[in-house]
């Protein structure tokens, strides 16, 4: 059938093949409404491969630019450096990129996608999580940019192939609790300009006041004290002791643990917002 | 109540408040199963306000809104697997194409990806947008946007569409092919709750209509009881020469006995008939030939029931007048 938007008339008989009164498939369940919810991201990828600029160029551009910038200073030659600070610089990038899983969800609300979303009758977190299983994917990949990069420039782990994937594996749990701060924030702020805002204000120190690039042991004493705390720089230190071949298991568990209480947190927080919205 | 079937929507006093602005305030409705209900208002009357509670995207601040039998709030779940919305915005996902968009909500709904995907063409079909299946709905024309949206609402037939202006911002070629669509849909037995600021759209399509102007109900029932509420018809002239006006504003006066509207039209004269000694036709006649001895030259008369325009005018600046009095 072949009908031009000018031409188009309704007919009853096209659509009593369409309209039935029977009752509606059971629902799916959770699992499968989110991965179907991760689908809808995938596709769009798809259709707009234009941001995954976010998940190479600029982790290839954070890598190069602060390896030959710091490491003949701070470690006597940039391939030194480089052993130290990969594992730091893919968190940071990673972590960053978290960010545009608020910006994302904030657009969607803005254009009524959700609207629609919300009234389905599915478990009510699924379009969210599948949003972030979604995201998930562009920090892999992300992650595995930088790891290609740094092969490249030099970065030999001794965990070998096991290493690498298990850091990138911890990394990538982390980013997708963190990634609940940033669904809150895309649902309680107004323009996904000032997502963007708040995501750099807390990113920026986040990321920079810890062990990424310089060992602490160099920073004054009130400053030591908030880069300990900081969960950036346990979930750092966890990853160097993964890809070094020697797991540090309290970092590790520190990290899984700062993951859960994310989630419990923000999820939390997100859903209570997504249903009053 | 065993054996009744409960309306598809019925309110009792409900309220929403967005800081001090009671958006909706004290809204009674009901909707039985089966029509189309106008919700017909200016922007910002609070039409969406209430259709986002009865599609348990709002909680109320107050009152009661039970949608075939299940209250809004508390079986939330149970309303949303009955109803189906299309909003004022596209709601579908614009990066996508039409066929991604469908087969996506058809797998949220529980169809597994064959028949996901059937049902998906088969919807395209039915909405003229099977050359468009596989473009991506930002690439859409809005009657196309529009018919895709409706087709989402649709995948699973709802017992109750909300439609939120459906048709604003539409041609008039596409406007029609959306009220085709809703009647064919109505025909098979949605109840359909239709907002909306045009009146002849209400008109069209409505069984009932509830007027509703700052966050209240000011007017309810069929159009036609609401036409007549205002009078029994309403008389418009359009004179030759707009010199005349004066003279035939007075003619019109004495004979219809009601106020006299001057349009912004100069030559255009409208006065309501009240029909009330001989009827509205008989009263009209009588004014055309008094123009006539005049010597008022006229170009057009017509005597009609009101508008619902006139209608809408009428009730909304009595409501005005009670809030500032």
């Amino acid at each position: 059938m072949t009908t031009t938007s000018s031409t188009y008339t309704p007919s009853t008989d096209t659509f009593s093949a369409v309209l039935s009164r029977n009752a509606a498939p059971s629902r799916p369940g959770a699992l499968a409404a989110s991965l179907t919810f991760g689908w809808r991201a995938v596709l769009k990828i798809k259709h707009v491969p234009e941001q995954l600029f976010d998940v190479t160029a600029f982790p290839i551009i954070m890598t190069l630019m602060f390896t030959y910038l710091f490491g003949g200073a701070l470690a006597g030659s940039t391939s030194e450096y480089l052993q130290f600070f990969l594992p730091g610089i893919m968190v940071t990038s990673v972590v960053m990129i978290t960010m545009y899983t608020g910006v994302g969800l904030n657009t969607d609300i803005e254009k009524g996608v959700f609207d629609r979303f919300r009234t389905l009758p599915v478990w009510r977190p699924a379009a969210l999580v599948g949003m972030i299983f979604g995201d998930v994917l562009r920090y892999i990949l992300a992650a595995t940019t930088i790891m290609v990069v740094g092969l490249i420039l030099g970065f030999r782990p001794d965990g070998g192939v096991m290493g690498v994937i298990g850091g990138i594996a911890l990394l990538v749990v982390f980013s997708f609790a963190f990634s609940w701060i940033w669904t809150m924030f895309g649902l309680l702020l107004r323009s996904e300009k000032s997502v963007m805002g708040v995501s750099m204000l807390v990113l920026f120190p986040l990321t920079f006041l810890s062990n990424v690039f310089v060992e602490p042991s160099t920073m004054p004493g009130w400053l030591q004290a908030f880069v300990k705390v900081n969960p950036i720089t346990h979930l750092v230190s966890a990853i160097r002791s993964i890809m070094a071949g020697d797991p540090d298991m309290p970092e590790i568990m520190w990290t899984l643990l700062a993951s859960a209480v994310l989630v419990i947190v923000f999820g939390a927080v997100t859903m209570r917002l997504y249903n009053r919205k | 109540m065993a054996g009744m079937n409960p309306p598809a929507i019925e309110t009792t006093g409900l309220v929403k408040t967005f800081g001090d602005n009671r958006a909706v305030d004290g809204v009674d409705l009901t909707v039985p199963a089966g029509t189309v209900y106008g919700l017909l208002g200016p922007n910002g009357a609070g039409k969406t306000t209430v259709v986002r509670m009865l599609a348990t995207l709002l909680r109320p601040d107050g009152g009661t809104a039970r949608v075939f039998g299940h209250d809004v709030v508390r079986e939330a779940d149970a309303v949303r697997s009955r109803v189906s919305l299309t909003g004022q915005y596209a709601s579908v996902d614009e990066d996508l194409t039409g066929t991604e968009n469908l087969v996506l909500l058809g797998r949220l709904l529980g169809h597994g990806k064959r028949a996901a995907r059937d049902r998906s063409a088969q919807l395209l079909a039915a909405f003229g947008l099977t050359e468009a299946a596989d473009r991506q709905v930002k690439k859409y024309s809005g009657g196309m946007r529009r018919r895709i949206d409706i087709a989402a609402s649709i995948l699973n037939t709802p017992d109750l569409l909300f439609l939120d202006e459906p048709t604003t911002g539409l041609d008039p070629r596409s406007r029609n092919q959306v009220w085709d669509i809703i009647r064919i849909v109505v025909a098979n037995g949605t109840t359909v709750l239709l907002t909306t600021q045009y009146l002849d759209e209400a008109d069209q399509l409505a069984g009932r209509i509830a007027v509703i102007d700052h966050g209240r109900v000011i007017a309810e029932g069929t159009p036609g009881e609401l036409k007549s509420s205002i009078g029994a018809g309403t008389v418009h002239v359009r004179l030759r020469d707009a010199a005349q006006r004066p003279a035939a504003e007075r003619v019109l006066a004495e004979e219809l006995g009601t106020a006299v509207q001057l349009e912004a039209d100069p030559v255009a004269l409208t006065a309501r008939a009240d029909g009330s000694s001989q009827g509205a036709a008989a009263q009209a006649s009588r004014a055309l030939a008094r123009l006539a001895d005049a010597g008022i030259v006229v170009d057009d008369f017509s005597l009609g029931q009101p508008s619902l325009d006139e209608v809408f005018l009428a009730l909304t600046s009595s409501t005005t007048q009670a809030v500032s009095a």
